[in-house]
């Protein structure tokens, strides 16, 4: 069972990229896209557990004690950061391109800009 | 796709990491820093200048997104005040219960706190800067839920929002080039670390969360703002502006 | 090595991931994926992440379907304002 995390990560990004290729709607293809993200979380942070390690902070716990890594977390906290700023601007550039061009269907966009 | 499978292969087993930098951090980084949270004391302090990156996408995409909705805004007034008529269904304001508008104001105090509770102690449980600073920035949105848009326009101030987010990154920048002149390494911890699990452990790390809590709390106040005036304005023309 | 808690929490992060791709209206998805958001935090406890499980409760179940019920409430008032004119 213990490539059960690595596939779950590579479920998640793979579903994520059917649903960004084949979405029908900006604002989906938007979340999608947040799901393949979280894709490279559980890869991470799947790399980094150490089998029955605590986690690494050392307020209530012996200094000597098994822990999981910290550079992994430190890395997976910067992603989920700039996950929310990425979708942010995206559903920004959404809202702008359903202005202009009056839908949210990626197809479409390109059809009315010719 | 026999690519990702062979690289999946390479991986080490599940619970069976030996990364010699984690665990060197691990166990260099509490007699060091006297930081008990690793994670903490490794974004902001070994892996600082990654966190200065990640602030300076987080204040560009914040800063883009701004002038984004803020172009969509100015069209939309123009259009609004040709049509005007449809807007009287209803008056389209807010109206909330008593209860829920003392209840949610009830709910601003705490919320303030917790925010500012994981600000602060980041260096000592879960938390920080980043946690922290989103929790801020949704007790404006109960502000929102709680009272009315114009309440809300009230107590945010959208000038000292964006001074808030400045002066954030700046502060993170400016706490590096700090490291630079007294230590002589951008980004060197050149505070005392203090002792062990008191509040002011970690050198300048607790400082540093305060500058991400600061900023993290303005942009992403800001990026809720500009969302709600795009989503009232077209209800309400002109409320609260 | 692996426990059963992490297996549990694997499993229904996969589904949740599966069925947030799969709802196709925007609306639904929001609520879905806060649900996914908060299931995410979940494993990273498993994980022994608290660090990590934070930023993603506050960010993947509050922060990113209140961005997204906005933009859509958005979106549909356009869109019922222009179907009015024509």
């Amino acid at each position: 069972m213990s490539f059960l995390p690595y596939a779950v990560a590579a479920w998640l990004f793979g579903i994520g990229i059917y649903g960004v290729a084949t979405s029908r709607n900006l604002i989906h293809l938007v979340v999608c896209l947040t799901v393949v993200q979280s894709g490279t979380y559980v890869l991470l942070l799947a790399i980094g557990y150490v089998g029955a390690g605590k986690a690494p902070i050392f307020a209530d716990i012996p200094s000597n004690s098994t822990v999981v890594d910290p550079v992994v977390q430190t890395l997976t906290l910067t992603d989920v950061v700039v996950e929310a700023t990425v979708v942010a601007l995206l559903l920004a550039l959404a809202m702008q391109a359903h202005k202009r061009f009056g839908t949210l269907n990626p197809d479409d966009l390109g059809a009315m800009r010719s | 796709m026999a690519l990702v499978v062979w690289g999946f292969t390479g991986l080490p087993d599940f619970g069976h990491y030996k990364g010699d930098y984690g665990r060197l951090l691990a166990k260099v980084a509490v007699p060091e820093r006297k930081a008990t949270d690793v994670v903490v004391s490794t974004t902001f302090d070994y892996r600082g200048f990654d966190t200065l990156g990640e602030e300076m996408i987080l204040f560009t995409a914040v800063l883009g997104l701004v002038v984004l909705l803020r172009e969509l805004r100015g069209e939309q007034e123009e259009e609004e005040e040709a049509d005007d008529n449809k807007e009287g269904e209803a008056g389209r304001e807010h109206r909330t219960s008593d209860a829920l508008r003392i209840f949610g104001l009830g709910l601003v105090g705490p919320t303030v706190l917790l925010g500012v509770y994981i600000v602060t102690h980041g260096t000592l449980t879960p938390g920080g800067g980043f946690q922290g600073g989103v929790i801020l920035a949704t007790a404006l949105l109960i502000v929102y839920l709680a009272g009315r848009y114009a309440a809300m326009r009230k107590v945010s101030p959208i000038p000292l929002l964006e001074a808030g987010e400045a002066s954030g990154a700046t502060a993170f920048a400016l706490f590096g080039l700090g490291g630079l002149i007294i230590a002589g390494v951008y980004m060197k911890n050149f505070i005392d670390p203090g002792t062990k699990g008191s509040l002011l452990s970690g050198g300048f790390i607790p400082l540093l969360n305060i500058a991400v809590g600061l900023e993290v709390a303005g942009a992403f106040s800001l990026a809720f703002q500009e969302f709600l005036d795009q989503t009232i304005l077209l209800r309400s023309p002109g409320g609260g502006e | 090595m692996i426990e059963a808690f992490q297996i549990v929490a694997l499993v229904l992060v996969a589904a949740s991931g599966t069925a947030v791709v799969l709802v196709r209206d925007p609306l639904r998805q929001a609520v879905v994926v806060s649900f996914y958001g908060s299931l995410l935090a979940g494993l990273f406890f498993a994980f022994q992440a608290p660090d990590v499980a934070l930023s993603q409760i506050v960010i993947g179940s509050v922060g990113v379907p209140l961005m997204l019920l906005m933009t859509i409430a958005k979106i549909r008032k356009r869109e019922g304002g222009r179907e009015g004119d024509e």
